[in-house]
């Protein structure tokens, strides 16, 4: 009666040592500019990568998506990760390179992620790439050093928490809007010290997009990890990719993957169902994810909670410049942004575009795909061409506004309708403010100007 | 890194819920060398306004020499930053009281020589109504796990190998060389068992 955590975990463990800790061999590791340290702890100790072949780097974080870098200090956090991966003889996706992405976007698309692997990054959204039913998690920085001497990690094994998803999501209710009704639902620590596997038929139904929307959510949920049990949907995404073993190599790894599911009769340490079908398209009105709400409902009011709750909510609510009990349709925009390793990939960007087409947008805004590879697709699509005469600015692949760390940024004061995965204070820039949602629901909020419905627009879309 | 299993230091209060590690160390300082020292960029958009002046009722602009802080509920949440740390230990900050952390948060912590100690809603929040508005002394005791003041003392949950690595200073890098023949065994049965963990580039030969 095993977890699939159980499994993946066992699988891996190289040691067991007395204080309950295990020593874990990692099969992938994924460095970014924010590697940085890590690299100089490294150079200290005089060591090199010890698995070349099995670390992988990619410039994501600094990386300009709209002309050249913004500053010498991000150049230089461009090329440092540059020249580590040349000194260390690592596999690196730069700022040219056609395979260029997010991190957690690209692991997937170039089949470094597979299911049964264990992948660290140094990024709390490694979570993500558990949607294929690997073990993924971000570390620090101590942390990413041990694995590039090593290729192994200590860890103490997380409790296990089963999310089940019975039925059907509605139309215009996606991954992201599933994710968050469980955040709202549990707290932003609710799944503090869990690892969370997704099960349930509309779990089953999620393609891959949809799949590593909600994992890599997982963490704002507190989630040490998220995970998926790999199925039909999976393997056939990873067939013909680049690093996906091929022909009998393949079937071989399919016969294992197939094992990798939680035993029906598994215990979990938690467990909490959802249905799916009483779940609305959502939005946040605070600065943390928890402070999720249907579209349909109202600013909360403080003085109807008590205690540190009604504390904090003044405070967000201050922060973000809202009046309580006003309805959140009335929430006026300034822009949009669809972009992050959230929902920047190629579904992320149809949904965005389905609902935008032949439509224009009432406030400016940016479209960051999440890799180069995306880009490319979404322009065969013509899908650029329904951003740009929508009025949306089509830029390059990286994290972009997400972290703000490239200097693209919200203004201090202005409110960003986002398809990213944190709302915190001055996430996309100092005193910005973010209202996370759907890639559809920040296309209906870019038509309208303000927090919006998707559902009637998407209507009108079906009758056309 | 030096171990530690007392420390004795003035404390005062952060009373906000959900302190994440954007509000810690916000972004943009995050290309900065760490030479130059992280801990004026602590909690940086909570202390200085958008002109850069201090904001005076700030806990830790009244009270700049602290070496403890009580939180709330889910301190260090988001990202896994480590610079959040580098800037809390580089202001002096020893340790952090809370009723819930980041995951990712405090093992980094524990890296780094930061306690973070876990301790009951009840408790945070006494600690806090007793620091409210002023900064006073705390004995810490990893062994004993405990957080004296005043005439009072309370527990905090600490497990055995954080604990470990805190009173030892311990790198993980050190301990794992013990491991190099376990993990050389490991590598080779998995790349016979699964041969398709390793790229084909290295499969092949
Ligand atoms: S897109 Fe945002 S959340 Fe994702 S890796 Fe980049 S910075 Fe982190």
């Amino acid at each position: 009666m095993t977890t699939l955590l159980d499994k993946l975990w066992d699988s891996h463990e190289i040691h067991c040592g007395r204080d309950g800790r295990s020593l874990l061999w990692v099969d992938r590791h994924l460095v970014h500019e924010g590697s940085h340290h890590a690299f100089s702890k490294l150079a200290e100790r005089n060591s090199m990568v010890v698995e070349p072949n099995l670390t992988f780097g990619v410039a994501d974080h600094y990386v300009p998506t709209r002309g050249t870098a913004a500053s010498p200090a991000i150049v230089r956090m461009i090329e440092t990760l540059e020249r580590n991966a040349e000194k260390h003889g690592i596999t690196y996706y730069g700022q040219l390179d056609s395979r260029q992405g997010i991190v957690h976007v690209i692991g997937p698309e170039q089949g470094l992620t597979l299911p049964g692997l264990l992948i660290t990054c140094g990024d709390s959204h490694t979570s993500t790439h558990g949607a294929f039913g690997a073990l993924a998690f971000g570390i620090g920085a101590t942390e990413v050093s041990h694995v590039l001497a090593t290729q192994t990690i200590w860890q103490s094994r997380p409790k296990s928490m089963r999310i089940a998803i019975s039925g059907n999501l509605l139309p215009g209710v996606g991954s992201k809007d599933l994710a968050l009704a469980w955040i709202a639902k549990l707290g932003a620590d609710g799944a503090r010290e869990h690892a969370v596997e997704y099960t349930g038929s509309a779990v089953r139904r999620l393609s891959m997009d949809g799949r590593m929307t909600l994992c890599n959510m997982s963490i704002e949920g507190g989630a040490r990890f998220g995970m998926i049990a790999p199925d039909e949907t999976t393997f056939a995404y990873i067939k013909d990719r680049p690093f996906a073993p091929s022909d009998a190599l393949f079937k071989r790894a399919q016969m294992y993957w197939e094992t990798l599911t939680s035993d029906e009769n598994a215990e979990f340490d938690r467990e909490v169902c959802i249905d799916a079908s009483e779940i609305a398209p959502i939005v946040t009105w605070g600065t943390s994810p928890e402070d999720a709400l249907p579209v349909t409902a109202t600013v909360p009011n403080p003085t109807a909670l008590a205690g540190t709750d009604s504390e904090r909510v003044a405070s967000a609510i201050d922060y973000m410049g809202l009046v309580p009990g006003r309805a959140l349709t009335e929430v006026q925009i300034d822009q949009v942004f669809i972009g992050s390793c959230t929902n920047a990939r190629i579904e992320d960007l149809r949904a965005a575009a389905a609902v935008l087409a032949g439509r224009r947008a009432k406030v400016p805004g940016l479209v960051s795909p999440g890799s180069q590879q995306i880009k490319a697709q979404a322009e065969a699509e013509g899908l650029d061409h329904i951003f740009i005469d929508a009025g949306l600015e089509w830029g390059n692949a990286g994290c972009s506004m997400c972290v703000a760390m490239n200097g693209d940024r919200v203004q201090s004061g202005k409110r960003c309708a986002s398809t990213t995965n944190r709302n915190f204070r001055g996430r996309q820039g100092r005193d910005a403010r973010t209202h996370l949602m759907s890639p559809a629901m920040v296309a209906a909020a870019a038509i309208t100007g303000h927090l919006t419905d998707v559902r009637p627009f998407l209507k009108e879309r079906l009758t056309e | 890194m030096t171990g530690w299993s007392k420390h004795t230091g003035m404390a005062t209060a952060i009373d906000i819920e959900n302190i994440d590690t954007d509000q810690i160390i916000p972004a943009r300082f995050m290309s900065a060398p760490r030479s130059d020292g992280y801990g004026g960029f602590l909690l940086h958009d909570l202390r200085f306004d958008t002109t850069g002046n201090p904001r005076p009722n700030f806990p830790i602009n009244l009270f700049p020499a602290v070496s403890i802080l009580v939180g709330r509920r889910n301190f260090g949440t988001g990202s896994s930053r480590e610079a959040a740390v580098y800037a809390l230990g580089d202001f002096g900050i020893r340790a952090v009281i809370a009723p819930s952390f980041g995951d990712i948060f405090a093992a980094n912590c524990i890296n780094n020589g930061v306690l973070p100690a876990l301790v009951s809603n009840k408790a945070a929040t006494d600690l806090i109504v007793w620091l409210s508005g002023r900064q006073a002394q705390l004995n810490l005791n990893i062994r004993s796990r405990t957080i004296s003041f005043d005439d009072q003392t309370v527990t905090f949950t600490l497990n055995d190998a954080s604990a470990q690595k805190l009173l030892n200073g311990w790198d993980d890098i050190d301990l794992t060389q013990h491991h190099l023949s376990a993990i050389a065994a490991y590598r080779a049965r998995r790349a016979q068992m699964q041969p398709w963990v390793f790229p084909a580039n290295e499969t092949a030969g």
